[in-house]
Formats: C-alpha cells, sequence, structure tokens
C-alpha cells in the first residue's frame, strides 16, 4: 500500500512539499534552487487573482507593512503596495523625503521607530548594499530587500525568471544575455545569482568599464561584441544606463553607448526569431533600445510588470510564514 | 509502521459517488442552475467525476470549477505558508446553486474558507456541500447535504484518499490509525 507518497492533503503539513521557512527575503544569492522554485510556483496562484474581478484576498488580513524607500523609486514601491493590498494588508510609505531622515536619524532608529507601531514586515530599498541585512539583525520584523545599492534586488530576479519560465517553459539551459551596466547594476548581480542557481547560461556584455572579467567568477561569459552576445540568446535582457550610479564617466558619450550596444532593427535581425526581449525598466528609448524594439511582439517589458506584482505578492505571503531566522 | 484500514475500496467510491450524483439530482431540479466546484488538492478530482455522471443523468454538460481555499485560511498565522494552487472557475456562478466538493469533512474550516473564497467569483443562490468522507469532530457549525461515507475516528488517526488521478494504480480510502 502507498498511502504515504499518495497522500497529499492538507491536514497533514508534514507531507507537504512547501520549501520555504525564511523570515526575510534578503538576497538571491543565500536562496536554494528550491526556494526559488516555491516562490515562482507560488506566484503562478497570485497571478490569477489579479485577473479576477475582484483581485484582494485575506491572506494578510490585519498585518501592517512598510515601505521605506530610502532612495527614489515609483514602479517597484507602487508594486509592493499594491502587492500588499491586495493580500489585504495595511500598507505605510515612507519615502526618502520624510522629514527623520533630513533630521538626521539613523536607519536603525527609524526602522525601530517604525517597529515600534508594530510593523510586522518592512520593505526597504537603500543606496547602501547590505541595509536589508543590517536591519533584518536589529529587527523582529520580516525584511524585504526592494534593491540595496549595487548589490541585489531579488525580487526583480524573481519576476524576471518567471517571465522567462512561463514564456519558454524552462529556465534551464536556456541562453540569457544580459546587455548594458551590469557594474552598478544590483538588477544584474540578482539575475545572474538566480539563472545560474537554475541552469541558464549567462552572458554578459557592455562597455569594458561596466562590465569587468571578473563577473566570470560568478559563472558567467563575459563579451564586449555584442552582434556575438546577442546572436545565439534566448533571452536578451537590456539594463538600463545608470547615470545617477556613475560617480565619472564610464564611457565617452550615450551616443556612442547607443551606436555600440543599443538594440536596434538590424542588430535583432541577427538574434533567434524567437529571443525575447526583458527590461526592468523604466528604459530609455533611442538609448539602450530603439523605441521601435521596445514596442514589439518580441518584448516581454510590460509582462515583467503585470509578473513583478504576482511576484512580489508571493514574496510577502511566503515570508508572513517563515518563522526561522 | 502505523495500521491502516482499507475503508472504501474502488468500486464502493465509484458507488457512493453515483449515489451522490443521484442525491444532487433529486435535491435539485433545475439542471441548469447547479455547478460543481472542487476544492484541491483531491475535491477537484472529485468533482470532475460526479460533473461526469450527472451530466448522463441530466442529459447535458454540468459546469464544474476549481476554487483553492488556501488565502483564505484561518490558520496562516500559525505554520508556514501553505502551497497555493490554481483557481479555475470560468462560469458565473451568481444565482446558481454551487456543489462544493471535497474528500474529507473535518474540521470544517477548510469549507469555510471556501465559502468565503467563493464570494470572490459572485453571489451564489445556495451554496451545498458534498464530501466523499465525513469523519467528524466539527469545529464550526458547518454540515454536508451529501456524504460518500461516515467514519468514526479519533483525533490522531488519518484518512487518506488515493485517486487514479494522481498517479496511483487504484482508488482506496483508508483509515490510518493512531502511532502507539
Amino acid at each position: 500500500m502507498d498511502w504515504r507518497t499518495a497522500d497529499r492533503r492538507p491536514q497533514f503539513p508534514k507531507v507537504w512539499n512547501m520549501s520555504w521557512n525564511k523570515k526575510h527575503l534578503l538576497d538571491i544569492e543565500s536562496l536554494t534552487v528550491e526556494e526559488i522554485n516555491t516562490v515562482l510556483d507560488t506566484a503562478r496562484g497570485f497571478k490569477a487573482v489579479g485577473e479576477r474581478a475582484i483581485k484582494k484576498v485575506p491572506a494578510l488580513r490585519g498585518k501592517t507593512v512598510i515601505n521605506l524607500f530610502v532612495e527614489p523609486s515609483t514602479r517597484t514601491r507602487i508594486s509592493f503596495e499594491l502587492a500588499a493590498q491586495r493580500l489585504s494588508a495595511d500598507l505605510v510609505n515612507f519615502g526618502v523625503e520624510a522629514s527623520s531622515f533630513k533630521k538626521g536619524e539613523t536607519l536603525k532608529d527609524t526602522a525601530r521607530n517604525l517597529e515600534a507601531l508594530n510593523a510586522d514586515m518592512i520593505i526597504i530599498r537603500h543606496s547602501a548594499s547590505g541595509a536589508p541585512h543590517f536591519l533584518s539583525r536589529v529587527l523582529n520584523a520580516s525584511v524585504i530587500n526592494a534593491g540595496d545599492g549595487a548589490h541585489e534586488h531579488p525580487t526583480q530576479a524573481l519576476l524576471d525568471l518567471f517571465t522567462i519560465r512561463e514564456k519558454k517553459g524552462r529556465i534551464a539551459g536556456l541562453n540569457v544575455t544580459i546587455l548594458g551596466d551590469i557594474l552598478y547594476s544590483r538588477v544584474a548581480r540578482s539575475n545572474i545569482w538566480a539563472l545560474t542557481k537554475l541552469g541558464a547560461k549567462v552572458t554578459l556584455c557592455g562597455p569594458a568599464t561596466l562590465v569587468p572579467k571578473m563577473f566570470e567568477r560568478m559563472g558567467c561569459r563575459v563579451t564586449y561584441n555584442v552582434e556575438e552576445a546577442i546572436r545565439d540568446a534566448d533571452i536578451i535582457n537590456l539594463l538600463r544606463i545608470q547615470h545617477e550610479r556613475q560617480r565619472k564617466a564610464m564611457f565617452p558619450s550615450i551616443g556612442e553607448y547607443t551606436q555600440m550596444f543599443g538594440l536596434n532593427k538590424a542588430r535583432l535581425e541577427k538574434t533567434r526569431p524567437d529571443a525575447l526581449i526583458m527590461h526592468p525598466g523604466p528604459i530609455n528609448r533611442g538609448v539602450e533600445i530603439d523605441s521601435e524594439i521596445a514596442d514589439c511582439s518580441r518584448s516581454v517589458i510590460l509582462e515583467q510588470v503585470t509578473n513583478g506584482l504576482a511576484v512580489r505578492m508571493a514574496v510577502l505571503y511566503l515570508v508572513n510564514g517563515g518563522k526561522n531566522p | 509502521m502505523p495500521e491502516a484500514t482499507v475503508i472504501l475500496t474502488a468500486v464502493l467510491i465509484q458507488r457512493a459517488l453515483t449515489r451522490i450524483a443521484h442525491e444532487i439530482a433529486e435535491r435539485n431540479e433545475n439542471a441548469a442552475e447547479v455547478v460543481l466546484v472542487g476544492i484541491p488538492l483531491l475535491g477537484d478530482h472529485l468533482a470532475t467525476r460526479l460533473g461526469k455522471i450527472l451530466s448522463e443523468i441530466w442529459g447535458e454538460p454540468v459546469p464544474v470549477g476549481v476554487l483553492d481555499v488556501t488565502l483564505h485560511r484561518d490558520d496562516l498565522d500559525q505554520r508556514s505558508a501553505p502551497e497555493v494552487h490554481a483557481t479555475d472557475i470560468t462560469f458565473d456562478i451568481s444565482g446558481k446553486t454551487v456543489v462544493l466538493v471535497d474528500d474529507v469533512l473535518y474540521t470544517g474550516r477548510t469549507i469555510r474558507a471556501a465559502m468565503d473564497a467563493l464570494n470572490d467569483f459572485g453571489r451564489p443562490r445556495k451554496i451545498q456541500l458534498a464530501v466523499l468522507i465525513d469523519r467528524g469532530h466539527r469545529e464550526l457549525p458547518i454540515k454536508a447535504d451529501f456524504v460518500g461515507k461516515n467514519v468514526p475516528t479519533a483525533h490522531g488517526e488519518r484518512i487518506a484518499l488515493m485517486l487514479t488521478e494522481t498517479g496511483v494504480k487504484e482508488d482506496e480510502v483508508v483509515l490510518v490509525k493512531k502511532k502507539i
């Protein structure tokens, strides 16, 4: 009799196959393959919630979530905001303009004040790498990294994986090319960790000043020839040139970057016909991507936004159940 | 190894489902108003089977949907987050008689969550409940309208339902006794 293997009924949590017991989401680097897949599987259910007439479920009813965005952001903040609201949590936005930062309060004190208001989860974006890790050590609340410096942006990588898996049916074995400013990009780092963990082959391309060879140590291929980089790609992930993060000029001019590395029609014609174009946004039309291409059928940029909401709902839902430090 | 007793064999499961289908048909005169909604992981398979039998009885197709109740559970704070399954209700349930289908009725909390979740899809005229096994120990004032078999159980025991849809060779319901 094989009742033990066949029985997967909800009354018996011990036979369940859910691989998530983390209280925080701090980075992709420390996640296992099973944990990443759990987020992606869970997000599928939440995407369906967003397609209903009533887009709200009571899973986090009574929970207080704080969006602590110490660095400006619109789309990630709104995505987390909607995610929390669709799970019936109460959410407060706390922005960089907030007076406490202007008055010189430290991050730790700000966060502990927010926790004193009984916040259950704190979503943090900060210009300093490791700020979420630091908060997770001083707070009892769950901490979710919404981007820390040039370190990681885990939910962006998870939504990129979700989009790839949905479109291609798999991740292992795919050729993924990340093109643009890798050095200053937390999106690139999180994506590299996530993609290599799941067995994709990652190629990085861009100006040598922004794509140092040291990234080969993360298991990627580095090339400076854009045509060669995108020729066999299943996925072309374009990153924005981040003017605000560059302390000095890393390439001669925007015009030259566009000419050397921008994705245009001529370059796209030499790629696989089923290669998908992704971009974490906001896009600079006419810089890293031709306006025409951003709107073409191979671009999944807007689907990434839709999927981002589902993935963030899944993350909030999962960390709520996580208990361990 | 804990002791396991067979409660229902494949033949008896099929017989119980056929009887439940006839009872649903008897209770609901207007076939066009009845829809079936199963609760994963096994209720959705039972709903599909019931739908097939009912369609034969009535001579017209009966809509069958799947409703995941995970996000409406009342114990999400007391455990690690349970798996979220797909919900698939492609028809309008407003004004219909919704027959919820689940495998085992125990505390009644799943059914409470299901009734809550159904509200997001419309306002049914009636909700009825069909279960293959009623094992007692209700913690909420909930009662099944259609029951395959009543099985008296103790709290530590568990009921394991196996259906061929999940990859096992033969349908079966077993009662697994408490470990001593």
